[in-house]
């Protein structure tokens, strides 16, 4: 099973996002997902975390994330470091919005807030992390995460997104050849 | 969220049981948003509102009147829908027995929630097991797919001439009504061919006069209550028969009242119901692989209660756990109750136990359940507070 762990803050688009990855992931051949937010009230700005889990098989169990592939930060603000470790399995990848770097091959870094800034006229970056995850998990496609976003987005926010997600991929594809 | 169009989506469980709603085609639905029913509702009224749904939606202003409303409209012969939860469920309580002993076949989806005090939005089942004798029949889903399913499948079931008896669909609250998965929505043809236009003699009708809602005095309101039992243990059938024509329309297939998850030859058997079910599923697989003989109940039906399904699962079991998100203070769990009476009338001798877990949301992990099968081996009854007692 491949497991993702958002982090962001109310309005960033953190549960947007892990729905929409579930939703291009049951494209691909017998693809299963669970998508589901930290349940409750939320408030805009507050931290909350969102949660997809991937498998070739029904998935019955709905517990929250405890260490996953992918550790999400949409906002660097919320990422506590070392602590982050303890969220990740051992081969996993931190994703980080970020203008900063890091010398550390587990964290991949993107300014998603300039990308996102550039082409939806707003730092919203939960669909830059998308694109972001379909460099490194092959059976996430650019082509699954196009449709997802013209299935479950609103169709005025669809195109942008859809630049954006392909944007973040080629940006990150760039500095994976530098 | 939702689309029409495609037959495979990403759907919450809320979304999925609209979906299902749509399909059964309810002339009229009446319903005070709470949360976390709140998306079944907006998704319905958005239905309404885009043509794709042609019913009445009515705009009550409490969850008394909700059901009030309904019943008026089941009362001049019309396919009626309402949801609600928690607190929601427990002001309209005094409309339940009116639905039932009126003998009006609508369907309601309870999004299973915490009782205040103290305040509390989140899971557990004391909502709707506090309120098994109101002579509803209560089914209980474990995902989105079943919970679509099973409003398609509640209406046959309700409105069967033999039955005419409300039915109430119940949803864990955010685990399963707020989690998106796969669901595969049948077509409206398939719809259709499974469920017929609610017919009924059970209606206001100026070419047949006949009284409803009247009172009765102690020498016949036995015969009524008596009629009422008969129909809710009659739907026992009426079950399997909808479920049939179901796998034959939609090539579903559903276990009836139970469902049983490696309990052939198992020693060790917990029994639960809802979301929690398909966790237990994980612990039982891990278990097995190391050898354990353990296995899995899950109650689809609380009402009827599944008696002999359970009594011919646990045949040749050492012993038998109930965990449940409920508890009738001073006793115990209530299905741990109805098990146990299960057991009993069926002659079967053998050391029960109850663990009361996910009270108000309360996370209950899989070491939880591994901690379960392992104290069920000591074989002796227990009513145990997951979390907070020694299990």
């Amino acid at each position: 099973m491949l497991e993702i762990l958002w982090h962001g803050r109310g309005g960033q688009g953190a549960f947007t996002a892990a729905r929409l990855l579930g939703a291009a992931f049951i494209q691909t051949e017998s693809g299963f997902a669970l998508a589901f937010p930290s349940f409750g009230p939320e408030r805009r700005g507050a931290p909350i975390r969102a949660f997809t889990k991937l498998d070739k098989k029904p998935i019955t169990n709905r517990s929250e994330i405890e260490k996953a592939d992918f550790v999400i930060y949409l906002d660097d603000t919320l990422f506590p470091g070392e602590a982050a470790f303890a969220e990740l399995k051992p081969n996993g990848k931190i994703l980080l919005n970020t203008k900063e770097t890091w010398e550390d091959e587990q964290i991949i870094t993107i300014d998603g807030d300039c990308l996102a800034t550039e082409i939806l006229g707003r730092p919203i970056t939960n669909t830059v992390m998308l694109g972001v995850i379909s460099t490194l998990a092959p059976e996430i496609t650019l082509d699954h995460l196009t449709a997802a976003i013209a299935s479950y987005m609103p169709p005025k926010l669809q195109g942008k997104n859809i630049a954006l997600i392909k944007a973040a991929a080629e940006t990150i594809s760039k500095e994976a050849h530098q | 969220m939702s689309n029409p169009q495609k037959r495979k989506a990403f759907l919450s469980g809320n979304e999925a049981f609209a979906e299902g709603i749509r399909l059964a085609r309810p002339q009229v639905i009446s319903a005070y948003p709470i949360t976390p029913q709140t998306l079944v509702v907006e998704r319905l009224s958005e239905m309404v509102e885009d043509e794709s749904l042609a019913a009445e939606f009515i705009h009550v202003e409490s969850e008394h009147s909700a059901l009030s409303c309904a019943m008026g409209a089941s009362a001049v012969g019309a396919r009626a829908f309402t949801a609600t939860s928690s607190q929601g469920l427990l002001y309209m309580a005094e409309c339940l027995t009116y639905a039932s002993g009126g003998r009006f076949p609508i369907v309601m989806m309870n999004a299973n929630r915490a009782t205040a005090l103290p305040w509390n939005i989140y899971g557990d089942q004391r909502d709707s097991l506090s309120l098994l004798d109101c002579g509803w029949i209560q089914a209980y889903a474990e995902n989105a797919q079943e919970s679509l399913d099973l409003a398609l499948m509640s209406y046959y079931i309700a409105e069967h001439p033999q039955v005419a008896t409300p039915f109430m669909v119940n949803l864990d609250g955010f685990v399963l009504t707020h989690t998106y998965e796969v669901v595969h929505i049948p077509d409206q043809e398939q719809a259709d061919a499974f469920l017929p236009p609610y017919e009924t003699e059970n209606k206001l009708d100026f070419a047949h006069p006949r009284n409803m809602g009247f009172s009765v005095g102690p020498e016949l309101n036995d015969g009524f209550k008596y009629k009422e039992h008969l129909a809710m243990v009659h739907a026992k059938a009426v079950i399997a028969e909808a479920e049939e024509k179901f796998a034959k329309i939609f090539g579903r297939t559903y276990p009836g009242l139970i469902e049983t998850y490696q309990t052939e030859g198992a020693d060790y058997i917990l029994i639960t119901l809802g979301t929690i079910a398909g966790q237990v599923k994980d612990v039982v697989e891990t278990l097995r692989a190391k050898g354990e003989k353990v296995g899995m109940i899950r109650l689809r039906y609380m009402r009827p209660f599944p008696n002999e399904e359970i009594a011919a699962a646990v045949t040749g079991a050492t012993a038998i756990g109930v965990l449940e998100k409920d508890i009738s203070f001073g006793n115990e769990g209530t299905v741990y109750t109805n098990v146990n009476s299960a057991l009993q009338k069926t002659g079967i001798s053998l050391p029960t136990s109850n663990y009361i877990g996910g009270l108000g949301g309360k996370n209950i992990s899989p070491q939880d359940i591994e901690c379960i099968f392992q104290s069920l081996k000591k074989k002796s009854a227990q009513v145990k507070f997951l979390g907070l007692e020694e299990v």
